[in-house]
């Protein structure tokens, strides 16, 4: 589907110029000149063309400002909640320790050779954001993006402080009045203090948390703190406060890989121009016969974050906020016509237009696909979660070199073994070995009495030898044997298995 | 064909590429993106002002800075050393047995031994330690001048006929080249070694031997072939041999003799190196 295709079944008026507007689009509806981005003439290169989004009200702007406190609330405070896990262990419920290397995330704890879990979480988003992509088009961009959040935030301090679209737009005609210059000191004043929350909340997710914002406060913080501090704030008063919709628009992959997702039943953002068209303003008493329901108040225009003309079709630059939907649906109510004028709707229902509604066909084989993906590797995941171990053995067979020749004609082997121990508590093992000829003799360098303590939630890396006599070595039947070691724990007395290869001398039969 | 016009939605021109219907919009470039691209022009030229950049006929523009990779590295090694100093100190000034007494020391020690060994010991010892043809193996428990951690310190100070006044000397007699057995008395002789680890062939010669053993060979090897390791002479009646414990290689040993020889590293290498050799060499395994 291209959007030339769109443009003919919706057949709206193309390059509306300002200037071709009427005072008013219905009695008491304000026609809005709002230019479209693409309304002005472009050379090789385009200036950008100030978007002021005007405030919407409706359920989709509610929906929106509690998306916003929630993800807002949940980058904000997560590092302050607090998780027992025993002396030995940090209490933050969710930490990315790189001095430890460990990520720690309320139960659960992520050791470096683990993140295969990260991946999993990984490859979980991407699949739900494929899911939600084909069902409802860019819900992400929409309301979760922090694009978009972030980007919504700054624009409510911006009309915090200089009023809606026409204030700013009047302010803006007197750059350099007294009015002026403090709303704008002050509005950006106000985005370099969330720009620095939010930078100051980033580094808390790498450190304790009430520890580094006493450090930060008292300028005792690692100089990397402040690097990143500083960063953050930085791209979030950039990417938030200034370049807003151009991120979007020019720096983002995402909307061009949306393409591949939608499908004639993705229920999109989208300007029913059946019922709309054609379009024209509206004066009291005047029949709605053999006219469209748009009034052409522009006011869609005016609320849409990037600046675009959701009646031109679907475009690149729509991030799908649903803004528009509340800024028409207010119109329509005020000139006593249905709402939904712009509604979540499919391509397949717009062609039919009104000649029936179908019913939305949720259930299609790519949803079924993304669906059934999401469950195979959420499951995976589970059951890895489920069968972790909490002690995983490791041992490296010394291989230069591979055995030691001994006065008697015995043999020895040396190992290097691996305890990790992820319980977080101190525990102490006994090695023992298991399937070799008797005689078989284990020393543990350092460890008298064959026991290795392991610190909680650590490594304990121990070097065994392994020796067996000359009567050993000769019951061998081959140069390299299959053993085991058993690893017991003195506490509980659980045992673990760990195979093993006893090297010797090939197996010869001369003197 | 390639045919351009106005897109009707977007109302900008198209390149007049199209495939299978979709067509690429001619859409000028943001005026910042320009911004952002001559910004980075001006951060090149910041860059070549600061740092080295340009290569000139000989040598190159050194920048304001005066940074030089070469000389960072030279800064970071010499801090190294500098943060190794104090354990190295401590090594150089702890006697041995103190040092394997404290952890943190004796890891230092060890780490430190296994890097000096690779740099100075593997070409004959073997990266493993393992030995070689003529080269003992350091792993087993079989020790020429001794595995105990004070004899391991003073071999590798010393080393073994090096010319160090201090080095393990004595050596083992070409006895046939010298004439002072001939070639049957060898053979039995050679015969009653192998006997002692019961490895002879033939009896006969090697009760023969006994004699030419208990005249020639224990001086330095003992009376029951035990060897001796102040001289540096090998137990007989063990299953390791340095040269090999075939027939013809010990006849080859006692007619020609042998005598390996190791430097002394005393001189070559600093005081705490060889303490850290010396400690490495005897953790791995064979120490005594």
């Amino acid at each position: 589907m291209t959007m030339a295709d769109v443009q003919e079944r919706t057949n709206a008026p193309v390059g509306r110029k300002n200037g071709d507007s009427a005072p008013e689009a219905a009695p008491g509806v304000t026609r809005s000149n709002t230019p479209t981005v693409s309304d002005t003439r472009q050379s090789l290169y385009a200036g950008r063309t100030k978007v002021y989004p005007k405030e919407a009200h409706g359920k989709f702007r509610t929906v929106k400002w509690i998306v916003m406190a929630v993800t807002l609330g949940i980058y904000y405070l997560v590092p302050w909640i607090r998780w027992d896990r025993g002396p030995y262990l940090p209490d933050q419920a969710v930490l990315i320790d790189f001095p430890a290397r460990r990520f720690y995330f309320f139960f659960l704890e992520i050791w470096p050779q683990e993140f295969y879990y990260i991946t999993g979480l990984l490859v979980l988003a991407a699949l739900a954001l494929f899911l939600v992509t084909s069902i409802a088009g860019r819900m992400w961009c929409g309301y979760t993006c922090p694009q978009t959040v972030w980007t919504d935030l700054m624009i409510a301090v911006e009309r915090f402080w200089q009023g809606d679209r026409n204030a700013r737009l009047r302010l803006d005609k007197h750059p350099w009045a007294f009015e002026t210059l403090w709303k704008r000191g002050a509005t950006h004043l106000t985005w370099l203090l969330i720009a620095v929350a939010t930078g100051g909340a980033w580094v808390f997710y790498f450190a304790d948390a009430p520890t580094l914002a006493h450090q930060f406060l008292t300028f005792q913080a690692p100089t990397v703190a402040y690097l990143f501090v500083g960063m953050f704030t930085a791209s979030t008063y950039l990417l938030g406060g200034i370049a807003r919709e151009q991120v979007c628009i020019y720096m983002c992959p995402w909307p061009r890989i949306q393409g591949a997702m939608f499908d004639r039943d993705s229920l999109l953002i989208s300007y029913r121009a059946w019922r709309g068209e054609p379009r024209g303003p509206h004066k009291a008493g005047q029949s709605w016969e053999g006219r469209g329901d748009c009034v052409d108040c522009r006011q869609c225009v005016a609320v849409c974050p990037t600046g675009i003309d959701i009646r031109n079709g679907p475009q690149l630059e729509c991030i799908q906020c649903a803004l528009c939907i509340d800024a028409c649906d207010e119109i329509m109510t005020k000139v006593d016509r249905p709402t939904s004028l712009i509604a979540y709707d499919t391509v397949r229902n717009l062609e039919v237009g009104d000649k029936g509604a179908q019913p939305i066909r949720l259930i299609r084989p790519r949803v079924i696909l993304y669906a059934v993906a999401m469950v195979v590797v959420g499951a995976i995941m589970l059951v890895a979660l489920m069968l972790r171990p909490e002690l995983e053995v490791s041992v490296l067979h010394d291989r230069n070199p591979l055995y030691v020749k001994l006065s008697d004609g015995g043999v020895r082997n040396g190992f290097t073994m691996k305890l990790l121990n992820k319980r977080y508590e101190p525990r102490a093992f006994k090695i023992s070995v298991e399937g070799l000829p008797a005689g078989a003799k284990l020393d543990l360098i350092g460890h008298a009495g064959g026991v290795v303590p392991v610190p909680p939630d650590n490594l304990q890396s121990v070097t065994l030898y392994v020796t067996l006599g000359k009567q050993g070595v000769k019951a061998l039947h081959d140069d390299d044997t299959k053993f085991a070691f058993v690893i017991t724990d003195i506490a509980d007395g659980a045992k673990i298995e760990h195979k093993a290869t006893f090297n010797g001398p090939e197996v010869e039969h001369e003197h | 064909m390639a045919k351009k016009h106005v897109d009707p939605s977007a109302d900008v021109g198209t390149t007049g590429h199209e495939w299978d219907g979709i067509e690429e919009l001619n859409k000028p470039l943001p005026k910042w993106w320009l911004y952002v691209f001559y910004v980075t022009v001006i951060w090149a030229i910041g860059y070549w002002i600061l740092y080295p950049a340009w290569p000139l006929v000989s040598g190159y523009t050194k920048g304001y800075l005066g940074y030089s990779q070469r000389e960072r590295v030279a800064e970071d090694l010499a801090q190294a050393k500098a943060a190794q100093a104090v354990y190295r100190n401590k090594i150089a000034a702890s006697s041995l047995t103190a040092i394997e007494g404290d952890p943190k020391l004796l890891s230092f020690a060890l780490a430190g031994g296994a890097a000096a060994f690779g740099d100075n010991c593997a070409p004959c010892h073997g990266r493993g330690a393992q030995g070689g043809f003529g080269y003992p193996n350091l792993r087993d428990d079989a020790w020429l001048w001794g595995g105990s951690l004070g004899a391991i310190y003073q071999t590798i100070q010393h080393g073994v006929r090096s010319g160090d006044p201090d080095a393990h000397g004595n050596q083992m007699p070409a006895f046939g080249k010298l004439g002072t057995l001939k070639p049957d008395q060898i053979n039995d002789v050679a015969e009653y070694v192998l006997s002692l680890s019961g490895n002879a062939d033939e009896q006969e010669a090697a009760s023969r031997g006994k004699e030419i053993f208990a005249t020639n060979c224990v001086a330095c090897h003992g009376p029951d072939g035990k060897g001796n390791q102040a001289l540096g002479a090998p137990n007989l009646t063990d299953e390791l041999w340095l040269y090999g414990g075939n027939k013809a290689t010990v006849v080859q040993t006692i007619t020609n003799g042998r005598g390996g020889v190791m430097p002394a590293w005393t001189g070559r290498l600093d005081p705490a190196t060889i303490k850290e050799l010396a400690i490495y060499v005897h953790s791995l395994g064979g120490g005594q």
